[in-house]
């Protein structure tokens, strides 16, 4: 008895072994960073796509965003990359991207949902090309601790408010509840030269080329660096680091030490799930300028990478991932803003929000429809972070103290010069 | 009875191993006879060495010669091939200086902070290292209670990553940071260490100081534990004072060891990185931006990998170590002749 046991036992694990290697699985490797809790959801998602396509199995690396602007390009360079990335630098590593026109099923739907952002991830000059998708939008934007206005007893600046009447009320709130940071933001080109746009700053000149030094951009320096100067903004952000090292200061909000923030909508995950009753927060409109009230657009896209060896189950993966119904769920779950204009006219559910997390993703949502042209060419160009780099770096000294504005000026449209020149040779 | 039965069992083992050598001996003899018939006895010391100078040649020589090669080479590709040839050109871009003093000057101004910087630092971690790392080696070194434990205390750092060193201090410096509790807590005010240049250089010294003074202070408190007990002995019936005894007996004896700790800790210091990138990220502006760092954020940072600028950069560094171990070298030699 106990023999046929055994025997059907070993019949049964050969068969089984057997129906495993006549089902070929295609391995492919996805590499992708977090802000939030995307990384679980994503996980999630691809497990069902796994089940419901056992042929396929994808590996997801995670990894710090660092390792996205600065490893991966050089993984990508060597052509040892993976066969897809979440990735922030479209323009920058657009060279290395699969077309997938070829191997989707309805281009068209790619085309209709996700039209805009494509550009950007587009070689120059090409104007057909489907890398991948947007897997969020995002919109640069404040952050306002309504606690520590509610305890200052300081009115909130409305909507259409300059950011001299933010500074104005934020330090007078700082001031009442020994709050260490009246203003802060990130210390990111990125996030600075949204405010630069409202300010003025045109960004290129009429052929399309980097002009970036004007009197928008101008103001728009004098006013951060006079902030840092009179205590608006404490050096600890822009002043403490050397180059264009990213410093955010997402802990220095969920501290309460923040009464303004100027980040984006990727935060609201992380401080929903972090702050939970200690203090309400809301987002605010960008502050307005001479220019526009804008922030910058952005996000991060999931793309192909040409030197797969599987692109026909590449694009079977981004066609799931990539459909209306896994996007809602994903960001639903992940409080994203969606990068589908389906979706975005739609509406999407967030079941798991707070109520202060959902007045967030409004209020960036109608944010994006006050995003300036300049902002979107800004944002589509394919050089963009040489730019975000060198105003962060240059602006960064001069409120280190170690140099003058005037000279900032001058080794910015050096530096852009001087790269730009580097990447076309 | 049970000395003897352990002696039995043992024997057996003994022989068992002594067999296993034979035969390897054997083994490795036979083919080494047919290399020495081919080469000549007096070529086979090179034959020994080498295994080591393959994995030297593989994995110091050849990077050496790929990154001189990348240094004349311009664009952002990865691959030789791809690459444009320039000649001195990333060369010229980093010495292009109005004055080599005033780094504003310069079309390549973060590598002359960062030359400066590394200066700046290497003189006064190397000259505090050495000298904390003498003076902790003659305390440790004396019959104090509780030396062994002192001893491995001021080793433990040595043990750490620096990426750990840093991220300790880091946490006891910041706004928040343990130090800065303490201070309030007598009353004084939060000092922003991070956000003033001559504090924020301090403390990349002192952290790197703390983190590396652990294993010179082994260098030279074996250098002292070799100096004969009988000079001292002589030293202390001829009544001679303490100081005299450290300058006349101590100091010169320790000089072979303080050479190794003096030149060692220079090309470390040198090349540091990774514990000031983490503790200060270069910062407040470029005060503590150091050579290597710069080279970094060159090579992998922006978003055009200007990999030869950041190679010419690299082989000037390595220019100056090449000159510091010929220094070492020569000072060893003469510290030998004397």
């Amino acid at each position: 008895m106990k023999l046929r046991t055994l025997g059907c036992a070993g019949v049964f694990a050969l068969t089984m072994s057997m129906t495993q290697l006549a089902v070929a699985q295609t391995q492919l490797r996805m590499t992708w960073y977090s802000d939030g809790n995307e990384g679980e959801v994503i996980t999630d998602i691809i497990r069902k796509f796994e089940a419901k396509n056992p042929d396929i199995r994808v590996t997801i690396d995670q990894v710090p965003f660092k390792a996205i602007n600065e490893t991966l390009p050089v993984q990508l360079a060597a052509g040892e990359g993976p066969d897809m990335a979440r990735v922030v630098d479209l323009g920058g590593v657009s060279r290395y991207m699969l077309d997938l026109r070829p191997f989707l099923k309805d281009p068209g739907y790619w085309e209709k949902n996700f039209g805009p952002f494509l550009i950007w991830m587009r070689e120059p000059g090409n104007t057909t090309a489907i890398p991948g998708y947007m897997t969020q939008l995002t919109v640069t934007g404040p952050f306002v601790n309504k606690t520590l206005f509610e305890q200052a007893g300081v009115a909130l600046p409305g909507d259409k408010a300059s950011w001299d009447d933010w500074a104005k009320a934020a330090k007078q709130v700082a001031d009442k509840v020994q709050a260490p940071f009246p203003i802060a933001i990130d210390r990111s080109g990125h996030r600075f030269l949204g405010m630069a746009i409202s300010e003025g700053a045109k960004i290129f000149d009429a052929k399309g080329e980097p002009a970036v030094i004007d009197d928008g951009f101008k103001r728009a320096v004098e006013m951060v660096v006079g902030w840092h100067t009179s205590g608006v903004m404490s050096k600890e952000l822009w002043g403490s680091v050397s180059g264009a090292t990213y410093r955010g200061a997402n802990d220095e909000f969920k501290n309460a030490q923040v009464a303004l923030y100027m980040s984006g909508s990727w935060q609201i995950a992380q401080f929903d799930k972090t702050i939970g009753n200690a203090f309400d927060w809301v987002a605010v409109p960008n502050p307005c300028g001479p220019g526009a009230c804008t922030g910058m657009p952005g996000g991060a896209a999931l793309v192909a990478i040409k030197t797969t060896k599987n692109p026909q189950a590449v694009a079977r993966v981004m066609e799931y991932l990539s459909s209306e119904e896994v996007l809602a769920e994903f960001d639903g779950r992940a409080l994203f803003v969606p990068g589908h204009l389906g979706l975005s006219a739609k509406g999407v559910d967030y079941p798991n929000a707070s109520p202060l997390a959902k007045a967030a993703l409004g209020v960036f949502g109608k944010e994006v429809g006050k995003i300036s042209p300049a902002a979107y060419q800004l944002q589509g160009y394919t050089y963009n972070r040489i730019i975000f780099n060198a105003v962060m770096s240059r602006v960064g000294q001069v409120v280190a103290g170690e140099s003058k504005v005037d000279e900032a000026y001058k080794r910015i449209e050096s530096d852009i010069a001087q790269q730009i020149a580097e990447r076309k040779k | 009875m049970a000395a003897a039965s352990d002696h039995q069992s043992l024997d057996p083992a003994s022989g068992l191993t002594s067999g296993l050598w034979s035969a390897l001996v054997r083994l490795i003899d036979v083919p080494m006879r047919g290399v020495q018939a081919l080469i000549g006895q007096r070529n086979m010391p090179y034959m020994f060495l080498l295994p080591n100078l393959a994995f030297f040649g593989l994995f110091v020589f050849v990077p050496l010669v790929i990154d001189v090669w990348f240094s004349v080479t311009g664009g952002s590709a990865l691959f030789l091939g791809q690459r444009p040839y320039v000649g001195n050109q990333q060369y010229g871009y980093l010495f292009d200086c109005g004055s080599y003093l005033n780094p504003s000057s310069c079309r390549e101004d973060h590598f002359w902070r960062g030359v400066q910087n590394t200066l700046v630092f290497t003189f006064f971690q190397v000259t505090m290292m050495v000298l904390f790392s003498l003076l902790t080696a003659l305390v440790l070194n004396m019959k104090i209670r509780g030396r062994g434990f002192f001893r491995a205390v001021f080793f433990f750092p040595v043990l750490l990553s620096p990426v750990v060193v840093a991220l300790i201090w880091k946490w006891i410096l910041q706004r928040d940071g343990l130090l800065n509790a303490g201070l309030t807590s007598l009353g004084g005010q939060k000092i922003l260490f991070f956000v003033d240049p001559s504090w924020a250089m301090f403390w990349a010294i002192f952290v790197s100081i703390w983190a590396h003074m652990g294993f010179y202070t082994l260098i030279l408190l074996a250098g002292l534990q070799a100096i004969p007990a009988d000079l001292y002995e002589a030293a202390e019936m001829d009544a001679t004072p303490v100081s005299r005894v450290l300058w006349r007996i101590t100091l010169p004896l320790l000089w072979p060891n303080l050479l190794v700790v003096l030149v060692l800790s220079l090309i470390k210091a040198v090349q540091t990185f990774d514990e000031v990138f983490v503790l200060t990220g270069g910062g407040p502006g470029s005060a503590t931006l150091l050579i290597v760092q710069y080279i970094y954020e060159t090579a992998f940072a922006n978003q055009v990998q200007n990999f030869g600028l950041a190679s010419a950069a690299s082989v000037v560094l390595g220019v100056v170590l090449f000159v510091l171990t010929l220094i070492q070298l020569a000072l060893t030699q003469r510290s030998k002749n004397a």
